[in-house]
């Protein structure tokens, strides 16, 4: 789960890592509001969606008088925003961060992520802030430097000082800001079960202070459950609605371009009838993955969420029963062609547990447009076949 | 032969009497596993499903002689079930339970490797030795004793491999299930050179997908310590950059853990990588046929 970057720094102030003072705003008039309580003189309109690259999309704007954050605020609220990180069709700005402009002298970058080769968070800074990393990554990589931290021992001191002396930072007194920095932000990372937290950029003001005039913070989705106050920050208008309807069901989903609706148990054999279909000359119009605890009525679900897509030509369903009973399944197949109107051929491979019961209950239900697979390969081939009219 | 599990081999189940627990529990019985006992807290010196319940791995482990524990605790609870585990002395904890917290299995792992504990999993079907000893949750059925090792991050492709494996006519030594997690145990590395020791196993399986990379470690393994043919295919040709496939590891980050990064570098190991998993069962009839 991702949050928003004025999120992102409520959790930063609350741990003490410094940040310039802002407020989050969803109207233009309270946009004008916040400006004058900062005080100014400089103020920056920030953008608010879950993605990266809001900057080069016209989406963060400094304004130098009241009357500029109202222009600006204008603009920016209820634009489309399209960046690198974003789909082709952007994401609508719903939210602003008005915030106090900074006096920056220069900028770094700096991260916590999970390094799952050492199976331990990993510190990445970088002198190089305010760039995308990872080009700086492939063209100029002895520009970042990484400190893996060990959770056992925690923050040390021998950290902070690799920190400091990696990006250059000689002044004492910026030594000890920047290494209580760190500290603060590993401190909260471990704390809130956080995924990543990216600071890009984190500016060292002309007085020798330490800003991150960024935020960007992802959670462990499998700890939200003793996380309440993060898994409170969830914006769902920032996410797939499909997704997240599916997610409610035990189904996990994900949205593609192709023409074959796919239905099947397992995240590897969803991946793997995915390249079939592909490597077969069709093209897969969704990720789904029915979970271990199938029934008819997430099955049903799964039909209707497919067919919301008006790309889809034809539905696989792939099930290779372990947990899963395939019997459940055909009951479900049955069952959504009861409550949603199947109009594309519906291809069935039902193998493993409670396989032969499936094929009897499916053959009584006597389904039209229905078409058995005998394995995956067949079945997948069917299929390729039916979304081309054959 | 065959690898970490044999009928010989003494289980407890962690989390017994819970449903999950007392289902694949009983499922793992009638396949002929040892399940010598189980771990449920304030529930020691009932009866479960015939076997004797404790309060504690500890106490489990000194009254049975268990080497090898099965854990299906509630997420929450993973990372200390774990601990328990390895401090008290099991030898493999096999962690069928999905959802637990990252955070938590860094610490377990971290704990489990400090006291000689292997581990399998989070989030995986469990580890099969056909026709002796099942650990986990996969169907029994489909796997008939034979001289193929499989090695798998994914529950539905195992039994998918092995299936076509078994229907071409040869068989499993045994299927390790390793679970897509980002903080996994036992993995590729660790599983290649017990394949390659044990002399019932002729062809390894290895099943990988998108995401960090594992089977980027085990192609530079395979090309330098492997002599048996080795089947591999790499599930997520065809998922989208910066999307979590399902599995919570199974996500492409910038240009890093595709699959054809993967593939490229499996094949010239040495290694036969199909495209697609339908056509596991007759790469395997060729490597078979080769040796």
């Amino acid at each position: 789960m991702n949050i928003h970057e004025y999120q992102a720094k409520q959790v930063f102030a609350k741990y003490g890592v410094p940040t310039p003072k802002g407020i989050m705003v969803e109207s233009v008039e309270a946009a004008v509001e916040a400006a004058k309580e900062l005080g100014g003189p400089v103020w920056v309109v920030k953008a608010q969606i879950h993605a990266g690259g809001r900057g080069l999309g016209g989406g963060v704007k400094l304004a130098k008088s009241i009357e500029e954050v109202r222009e600006l605020s204008d603009e920016i609220l209820g634009m489309t925003l399209v960046t690198h990180q974003t789909d082709a069709a952007g994401k609508l700005v719903r939210k602003l961060y008005i915030e106090d402009g900074a006096d920056i002298k220069d900028e770094f970058y700096l991260s916590v992520v999970l390094d799952r080769k050492l199976e331990m968070p990993l510190i990445m800074a970088s002198t190089e802030g305010g760039m995308n990393i990872e080009d700086v990554a492939e063209n100029t990589p002895e520009k970042i430097i990484t400190i893996p931290v060990d959770p056992a021992i925690g923050f040390q001191g021998f950290h902070g000082r690799e920190l400091a002396f990696g990006l250059g930072i000689t002044d004492k007194n910026e030594q000890k800001k920047i290494i209580s920095f760190a500290q603060k932000l590993f401190k909260l990372y471990m704390e809130n079960d956080a995924e990543m937290i990216e600071i890009n950029p984190l500016v060292r003001t002309g007085s020798g202070d330490f800003l991150a005039l960024d935020g960007k913070m992802g959670f462990d989705n499998s700890a939200l459950g003793r996380q309440p106050e993060i898994e409170a920050m969830r914006d769902l208008t920032e996410e797939d609605a499909d997704e997240v309807e599916a997610a409610k069901y035990g189904l996990s989903y994900v949205a593609l371009d192709g023409e074959i609706g796919c239905m099947v148990n397992g995240a590897g054999l969803a991946m793997g009838t995915m390249d079939t279909i592909n490597h077969m000359g069709g093209t897969p119009a969704n990720f789904l993955d029915v979970g271990g605890s199938a029934n008819a009525e997430t099955v049903a679900k799964g039909f209707e969420i497919i067919l919301r897509n008006p790309n889809v030509k034809a539905i696989f369903v792939n099930i290779f029963g372990g947990i899963v009973r395939c019997d459940r399944i055909a009951n479900g197949i049955i069952e959504a062609t009861k409550l949603t109107d199947v109009n594309v051929p519906v291809i069935v491979r039902l193998d493993g547990t409670n396989a032969p019961e499936a094929s009897e209950i499916l053959k009584k239900a006597n389904i039209s447009n229905l078409i058995v697979g005998d394995d995956l390969a067949d079945g997948a081939a069917k299929a390729v076949a039916a979304a081309k009219g054959n | 032969m065959s690898i970490l599990v044999n009928k010989d081999t003494k289980v407890i189940v962690q989390g017994f009497t819970g449903k999950e627990g007392s289902f694949h529990a009983e499922q793992c019985l009638a396949y002929g596993t040892k399940i010598v006992g189980g771990v449920t807290p304030n529930k020691g010196g009932q009866t479960h499903l015939g076997k004797p319940v404790f309060n504690t791995v500890a106490d489990a482990v000194k009254t049975t002689g268990a080497t090898v524990s099965m854990i299906f605790v509630p997420p929450a609870f993973v990372g200390d079930a774990v601990m328990e585990a390895a401090e008290a002395g099991i030898d493999l904890a096999v962690i069928i339970t999905e959802g637990a917290p990252v955070k938590d299995m860094q610490m377990a792992k971290a704990h489990a490797t400090k006291h000689g504990m292997k581990t399998l999993g989070p989030n995986c079907p469990g580890i099969i030795t056909a026709e002796e000893c099942k650990i986990g949750i996969m169907p029994g059925m489909i796997f008939k004793k034979g001289n193929v090792g499989l090695i798998s991050k994914s529950g539905t492709l195992t039994y998918e491999g092995a299936n076509q494996v078994c229907k071409e006519g040869f068989g499993i030594s045994t299927a390790v299930g390793i679970g897509g997690d980002p903080i996994i145990g036992l993995s590729y590395l660790q599983l290649l050179p017990m394949f390659e020791a044990d002399p019932e196993t002729e062809c390894i399986v290895l099943i990988g997908e998108i995401g960090g990379d594992l089977e980027i470690q085990a192609a530079a393994y395979i090309k330098e310590h492997i002599t048996k043919p080795v089947v591999a295919f790499i599930a997520g040709q065809t998922a989208p950059k910066g999307k979590t496939m399902g599995h919570a590891g199974a996500i492409v980050s910038g240009s890093a853990g595709t699959a054809a990064e993967k593939m490229a570098a499996l094949e010239a190991a040495g290694a036969t990588v199909v495209v697609s998993p339908a056509e596991i069962g007759q790469a395997v009839t060729k490597a078979m046929a080769k040796k």
